[in-house]
């Protein structure tokens, strides 16, 4: 997983509407990052409307049209049990959305409080917050994942705890990091100065500018967490057959490469699509959310 | 600094980072459902073999003890046995550690083949359509989830075309030939992901190294631009990358579970994953602490390795 901290020169402004606005105009103009845009909003649309647009029932079996190749009826192919391949690829696409948001939202509802625990208090409570955060760091993502979910049992809900906690040192990192820099800011010792309680700084002047690096590293991690769904669910420790998700199906594709090379191709190409965009989409907001990378 | 005051003062924080590693490893048992003799026993569901299995894993004992008793036999390189094969897991990691390494070592030659050149001519051509096609394919390789770009080589090359085998592996003191050909597209699975770390790095060292002032002063002597980039630019531009390098590999070396498993390859990562499907926890166990471990001293490695290159750390003190 990408863990490319966002350190925030100048981060103090960063939060203002303002600003917001301005990172907006700039993000706009960079082709790359609206289309990039444009497809999450098209994944996020797929996923939500799932039901409506999928041509077939996802779990409903036809022995008469085992394996087709994609044709008007069936325009990505059919399966093993002559299962609709675009529409499974579509319910599939909310198992992927849940795994990309959740898992993040554990991680970010985790790691903000912990992170700024641990850099205003500082001593030897954040020496040990961030001696047990390396320690989980120093065991590669992937690997986190696995043996939790191994541990926890298969499931698309424990996949994503799984991947959620794997996740969560590096944003605990993150925003620790981001308090420590602005912790020593003219604006945060004004507030001190002026006599607000400590937790008033933390949360009302610190927190709002830990923000915008947290949002850049969230889209790169949405990506990294769908990437380890499908791969959960590859190994089968993530969302359960019948059930459809795009792991999963590329686990079933892979007996059947010869005869029917479209169950692997459509869900595997689904998931470097959103990856691909988020990453974009990451790198645009980084660029114009950090003015060091302007 | 002198470089052993600098090692000391690393590995007096990778002690407590490596003791905090194996306390959650240990903590990893904890979170099996009910009771874990239960679960260790598998379809076993004879009272005998679960009392056997409590005593033998002291899963009677207060949980500090369990993991005093298990943190000094694993000093000592005693990862208990495999609960399926009832080999030693201590054997299981030595006979597999080699395959992921010659698969690590393969994919970082790939890797380094193709990122440090693809990253010269991106930076020099900063902004031309070679610049936008680099950025494209590295950007690519990070976002392709690798076990579908491993099923799509099988289905080219192995299928289609017939020029690899599908799968397995032959280690290369058998026959070398048919080693290359099995390590071959697992290799280039993972190196093209590294690629694409390392490219977009060396662009943006070099870009860093191009604007210097030493490389314009080469410039202003009429040095040759092919001399300025490759000795003047690359030779500095290459500090960070060699330890990205070295912190890269360690993602290698475990970072290969989902490859080994499409390719079938006996690696860590194999080992891993069959040990999840086999309950067989001791195995997890030790695979993960046996991982975080190697990561931990790669990048102890690259952080050397950057003291080494870099004379201003050398001068601090």
């Amino acid at each position: 997983m990408s863990a490319t901290p966002v350190v925030l020169a100048g981060a103090a402004a960063a939060a203002t509407p303002r600003r917001r606005y301005k990172a907006a105009r700039q993000l706009a103009r960079r082709p790359a990052a609206v289309a990039a845009l444009v497809m999450v909003l098209a994944f996020i649309v797929a996923a939500v409307a799932a039901p409506r647009l999928a041509p077939y029932d996802p779990s409903a079996i036809d022995y008469r049209a085992l394996r087709k190749a994609p044709s008007a009826a069936h325009w990505l192919g059919t399966d093993e049990v002559g299962r609709d391949v675009l529409s499974r690829v579509l319910w599939g696409a909310r198992a992927s959305l849940l795994a990309g948001v959740i898992p993040v939202s554990i991680a970010v509802a985790l790691s903000v409080p912990l992170g700024l625990f641990s850099g205003v208090v500082g001593g030897w409570t954040d020496g040990l917050i961030m001696r047990i955060n390396d320690a989980m760091l120093s065991i590669p993502f992937l690997i986190v994942a696995i043996a939790l979910a191994a541990f926890l049992g298969p499931g698309l809900g424990n996949a994503m705890i799984a991947i959620g906690i794997a996740a969560l040192p590096t944003f605990v990192r993150l925003v620790r990091g981001t308090v420590l820099a602005i912790r020593t800011e003219e604006f945060v010792e004004a507030a001190q100065a002026l006599g607000c309680s400590r937790p008033r700084v933390a949360v009302r002047h610190i927190l709002p500018n830990t923000l915008p690096p947290l949002f850049v590293q969230a889209s790169i991690t949405v990506a990294a967490a769908i990437i380890a769904e499908a791969s959960l669910s590859f190994l089968g420790l993530g969302q359960q057959p019948p059930a459809p998700s795009w792991g999963s199906m590329l686990n079933a594709a892979q007996r059947y490469l010869s005869q029917a090379p479209w169950m692997a191709l459509y869900p595997g190409l689904m998931i470097f699509g959103i990856v691909m965009a988020l990453n974009v989409l990451g790198d645009g907001l980084r660029d114009v959310l950090d003015p060091r990378h302007q | 600094m002198a470089l052993w005051l600098y090692v000391a003062r690393r590995l007096a924080v990778l002690v407590p980072t490596l003791f905090f590693v194996s306390v959650l490893i240990f903590a990893l048992q904890q979170l099996l459902p009910g009771d874990a003799a239960v679960a260790l026993a598998g379809e076993e569901n004879d009272p005998e073999a679960v009392a056997a299995i409590r005593a033998r894993y002291h899963l009677d004992r207060p949980i500090p003890v369990q993991y005093g008793i298990w943190l000094g036999r694993v000093l000592v390189g005693d990862f208990g046995e495999s609960l399926r094969s009832r080999i030693p897991v201590r054997e299981l990691l030595v006979s597999k550690l080699p395959v992921t390494v010659e698969l690590a070592l393969c994919s970082m030659l790939i890797a380094l083949c193709i990122g440090i050149p693809a990253g010269i001519l991106s930076a020099t051509r900063k902004g031309t359509a070679v610049d936008v096609v680099a950025n494209f394919f590295a950007l690519s390789g990070l976002s392709v989830p690798h076990f579908w770009l491993g099923i799509m080589l099988i289905l080219l090359f192995a299928v289609r075309l017939g020029w690899l085998p599908a799968s397995g592996y032959v280690p290369p003191w058998e026959d070398l030939r048919r080693n290359l050909t099995t390590i071959l597209l697992p290799s280039v699975v993972l190196g093209t992901g590294v690629a694409g770390v390392i490219m977009r790095h060396t662009r943006s060292a070099m870009l860093q190294t191009l604007g210097a002032d030493y490389v314009r002063t080469a410039r202003a002597k009429s040095v040759p631009e092919r001399l300025v980039i490759l000795k003047h630019a690359l030779r500095n531009a290459l500090i960070p990358v060699i330890t990205l390098g070295a912190i890269e590999f360690g993602r290698l070396l475990s970072g290969a579970v989902l490859t080994e498993q499409v390719f079938a390859i006996p690696g860590f990562g194999k080992l891993l994953v069959d040990g999840v499907f086999n309950r067989d926890y001791a195995v997890v166990q030790a695979v993960v602490l046996v991982s975080a471990t190697l990561y931990v001293l790669l990048n102890l490695g690259a952080d050397v390795l950057y003291f080494l290159a870099n004379p201003r750390l050398r001068g601090s003190t």
